[in-house]
């Protein structure tokens, strides 16, 4: 694919601009999402941005690209001066972005999606025809003008959103995790197109936590972590364990666990379980696990490994093709979510905004949620108002909750007190398995080491959990044992006393580190 | 924030909202070029009205109320019935034509008819919470769709099983043991205040518990603000739906029910369309709320029942209400989600303020 490319360098070249990116600040009520970020990305070159989920790099793009003004900080395009107020500012520079969820017109042909909202460009009749034509070419996209984008497979969807923003003369390509949808060959043949757009001029801003894929592809790396960039790497001499460390950072506090409270007591138990979804695929084989009293289970891999569809299987939130679970001697496979929490399983969302709260109710009604059928929060059929706002306060006050208080609506808290009041509500009630997913994501140090003891207390008192978390850090610290998911299957089992990082790293992707 | 406070900011939006209605009203009337001033329309609209008009405001208000309430139980879970409509025209066709036949005595023929009106509303609602839960087919065009459905059907069996007179067609005439007149308050001339209005209050008082006192209204409210918090809480959201679904087409049933046992006695010319549609814009007047909807109900009542004295003290027409009324429901929106930003805003600010703070104060 690429040996195709090579001959017409010449007569398509195109010149991309510097862009710098200096200073750029954003925050949001609550959180800071970016500060002093500073970029460079140099013409005809392929820059990478590493960083953690959370550490701002989606934010910077919606920056660079005039999807969010930056509080502070400025965007210099060779030299000049820009203030984007709207995604059209930046295509006119020449910054295109393609999003990490397609947004194209499924019912449309391929060329009517590239045409559609820049008729103006090329109109809508041959001279567009053959426009598309000349980019699938010129790149080796092989992508057939006429064929229906709902036919297309993801691979191809994906050239065609790099196509679309090529035809209208991007010059800068913004890719948000490319490859989080893509399986090895695609990401190959992705990395084949990405060099030809470089040798024929063009610079792409690559997005990523996959440190493998940084190191094959990218000229320049840029690494982020809690909205701030804090450093940079040759690609050439950096080592993944290198990256790592600047992603993850030096400053953490340790998350370590003290002497096993592991019991023998059975309290979580898989049996081959599995999961099929409407096309047939497996998004989970096979699992067959135990979790014990006491004791903490960490689940690593790289995210969208069926880490979530394991979590909503065994909450109940999806009901398994395949295989048992087991919630202590009962066999809980069919219950629904509310008889197992009524059945003490705690739950702590990936997504809190989404899966956690209420956002614009008071806090002690967000203390009912997933509770509405226990006391101290109900009475019979009847909400037990007051019941509930003594035990928000208990929280607030246990779990320190930063908050004036208990008539505050959770959306005016900051990520970290929502988390803590999380963490206390689904503590309440004595739960026997606690499911955290991404505990600390998104929330800043202090509150981070806060959420690390309570769950490291419950543990003591006799608490299963299932912890999945991207920070392996988190999850050396923290487990008793891990496992390790990729592609809905578990491949391996590590002692956290004696694993790396790296060699985490290495079973997550399938490969050598 | 005291309650002082909150209470400031729940009317700040609604007297917002009408100010600008009455603005806007007021323009258009000066712009139509009519003799009369927009200082007449109002002089007219907002002077104290007579006996006569006063009980027809509050028992237009009584069935402008349960009609808001039908409509606010789907929105307060995310669900739009626009079909109230269609409901409480077939379920007073059914409740009409069942008390009109009289096979049970009295009272009990009044309350076996409020019960069907209420079945035959949940039923019609209930077709497009089926439709929404096991094909995924939105409400909001089934139910409208239901509503054309609604009005041919009672059309047909009205013509096919109706009492023909003259060119109209009604069901049978309520026999005067079932009838449920009311209360006359003024002369008899001016006419009564239904008793079956009461189910209005019984409804605003049933809703109202619903929602704040029962762990099903926190599922129903939790399920509006975030479905996807709701269903890892434990929810079902389908069951949610189709109870909301049936709830709300059973409450739908009872909108007529006082107007027909009270005066109109048959089903015909007498039945009053459209309570269906007003009562979704009360709903949003009202902020889907208890206590905001009574507001609402009332000024909708009011204007409608003012607007009638405009032929025969001015050139305007009456329908220049409805602008009003349109008005206030499109500016209720957009005022209530600036108050709503605003209000948060205060919050984290207040926030702020606290993370500053010791736990310990803030806890106490």
């Amino acid at each position: 694919m690429s040996a195709a490319a090579a001959d017409s360098v010449s007569a398509d070249a195109v010149h991309a601009p510097e862009v710098r990116l200096s200073g750029i600040g954003k925050s949001f009520p609550g959180v800071i999402a970016n500060h002093d970020v500073d970029v460079t990305i140099r013409p005809a070159t392929v820059h990478a941005l590493i960083g953690e989920n959370g550490a701002g790099k989606s934010t910077l793009m919606k920056i660079l690209y005039g999807v969010q003004k930056p509080d502070e900080g400025t965007i210099e395009v060779d030299g000049t001066q820009h203030s984007f107020r709207s995604p059209t500012d930046a295509i006119a520079v020449g910054i295109g972005m393609v999003f990490q969820h397609f947004m194209l017109a499924d019912n449309l042909t391929a060329l009517e999606n590239a045409v559609l909202g820049a008729e103006r460009l090329h109109g809508i009749g041959d001279k567009a025809r053959a426009e598309f034509e000349s980019i699938s070419s010129r790149y080796g996209f092989g992508l057939r003008p006429d064929v229906l984008v709902e036919t297309l497979g993801v691979a191809d969807r994906q050239r065609l959103e790099i196509l679309k923003v090529l035809y209208r003369g991007a010059q800068v390509i913004i890719l948000d995790e490319p490859t989080a949808v893509l399986v090895p060959q695609e990401v190959d043949a992705l990395f084949a197109n990405l060099r030809d757009l470089r040798s024929h001029g063009h610079s792409v801003l690559f997005i990523s936590h996959k440190l493998d894929e940084v190191l094959a592809i990218a000229d320049d790396i840029t690494v982020m972590r809690r909205g701030t960039t804090v450093g940079e790497a040759d690609p050439k001499t950096a080592t993944k364990r290198e990256l790592a460390e600047l992603m993850v950072g030096s400053e953490l506090p340790s998350p370590e666990t003290s002497e096993s409270t592991v019991t023998d007591v059975v309290q979580l138990s898989l049996r081959d379980l599995t999961l099929t979804d409407e096309a047939g695929r497996d998004l989970l084989s096979d699992i067959t696990l135990d979790i014990h009293r006491g004791e903490i289970l960490g689940i690593a891999g790289v995210e969208g490994n069926g880490q979530a569809e394991l979590v909503e299987t065994v909450m109940g939130m999806r009901r398994p093709t395949a295989g048992r679970i087991f919630l202590g001697d009962e066999d809980v496979t069919t219950w629904d979510t509310r008889r197992l929490r009524e059945s003490g399983v705690g739950y702590i969302p990936e997504d809190r905004h989404r899966h956690g709260l209420l956002l614009d109710s008071p806090l002690w009604e967000n203390r009912i949620l997933g509770h509405q059928t226990r006391p101290p929060s109900v009475k019979g059929p009847w909400i037990n108002r007051s019941g509930a706002r003594k035990d928000t306060r208990r929280i607030v006050e246990e779990y320190d909750v930063r908050t004036p208080g208990i008539d505050t609506v959770a959306r005016a808290l900051s990520g970290g007190n929502q988390q803590k009041l999380i963490i206390g509500r689904e503590m309440s009630g004595d739960p026997v398995l606690l499911i955290a997913s991404h505990p600390t994501r998104g929330v800043d140090v202090g509150a981070q080491a806060a959420i690390w003891s309570h769950i490291k207390r419950a543990r003591h008192d006799g608490l299963a959990v299932l912890l999945i978390s991207a920070d392996l850090d988190e999850l050396i610290g923290l487990s008793d044992r891990i496992e390790v998911i990729l592609r809905g299957r578990m491949v391996g089992t590590f002692d956290p006393a004696r694993v790396t990082p790296q060699d985490l790293g290495a079973a997550m992707t399938g490969g050598n580190a | 924030m005291n309650t002082l406070k909150r209470i400031g900011f729940a009317l700040l939006a609604p007297v917002i909202a009408v100010l600008i209605a009455m603005l806007a009203t007021s323009i258009v009337i000066l712009a139509s070029g009519s003799d009369s001033s927009a200082g007449d329309f109002w002089s007219v609209i907002l002077a104290k009205p007579e006996n006569r008009i006063m009980v027809n405001i509050i028992n237009q208000t009584s069935m402008i109320y349960l009609s808001a309430v039908a409509a606010a139980i789907g929105f307060r879970m995310g669900l739009f019935n626009i079909g109230v409509e269609g409901q409480y025209t077939l379920a007073s066709y059914t409740a009409a034509t069942f008390a009109g036949a009289a096979l049970l005595p009295g009272a009990i023929n009044v309350f076996a008819s409020l019960v069907i009106a209420m079945a035959v509303g949940a039923i019609w609602a209930g077709i497009a919470g089926i439709l929404r839960t096991t094909r995924g087919v939105s409400e909001v065009i089934s139910t409208i769709m239901l509503n054309s459905i609604a009005a041919i059907l009672v059309g047909y069996l009205l013509d096919q099983y109706g009492e023909h007179g003259g060119n109209q067609v009604r069901t049978k005439a309520l026999h005067a043991s079932s009838q449920v007149p009311g209360w006359v308050p003024f002369e008899d001339r001016d006419g009564a205040i239904w008793t079956l209005g009461l189910l209005a209050v019984a409804v605003g008082i049933g809703f109202w518990v619903l929602l704040n006192k029962t762990r099903f209204g926190f599922d129903l409210r939790a399920t509006g603000l975030s479905q996807t918090a709701a269903v890892a809480s434990g929810i079902k959201v389908n069951r949610m739906v189709l109870v909301s679904m049936l709830l709300s087409g059973a409450v739908a049933g009872l909108i007529w029910m006082p107007a027909y046992f009270g005066s109109a006695y048959t089903y015909g010319t007498t039945f009053q369309a459209g309570l269906g549609f007003t009562g979704i814009a009360v709903a949003l007047l009202g902020r889907n709320q208890p206590v905001g909807m009574i507001f609402g109900a009332v000024l909708f009542a009011f204007l409608s029942a003012q607007s009638n004295s405009l032929v025969f003290q001015t050139d305007i027409s009456p329908s220049v209400v409805q602008i009003t009324q349109g008005v206030a429901v499109l500016a209720v929106v957009i005022a209530y989600e600036l108050v709503r930003r605003y209000r948060i805003r205060l919050e984290q600010r207040s926030v702020a303020r606290a993370r500053t703070a010791p736990a310990q104060e803030v806890a106490a």
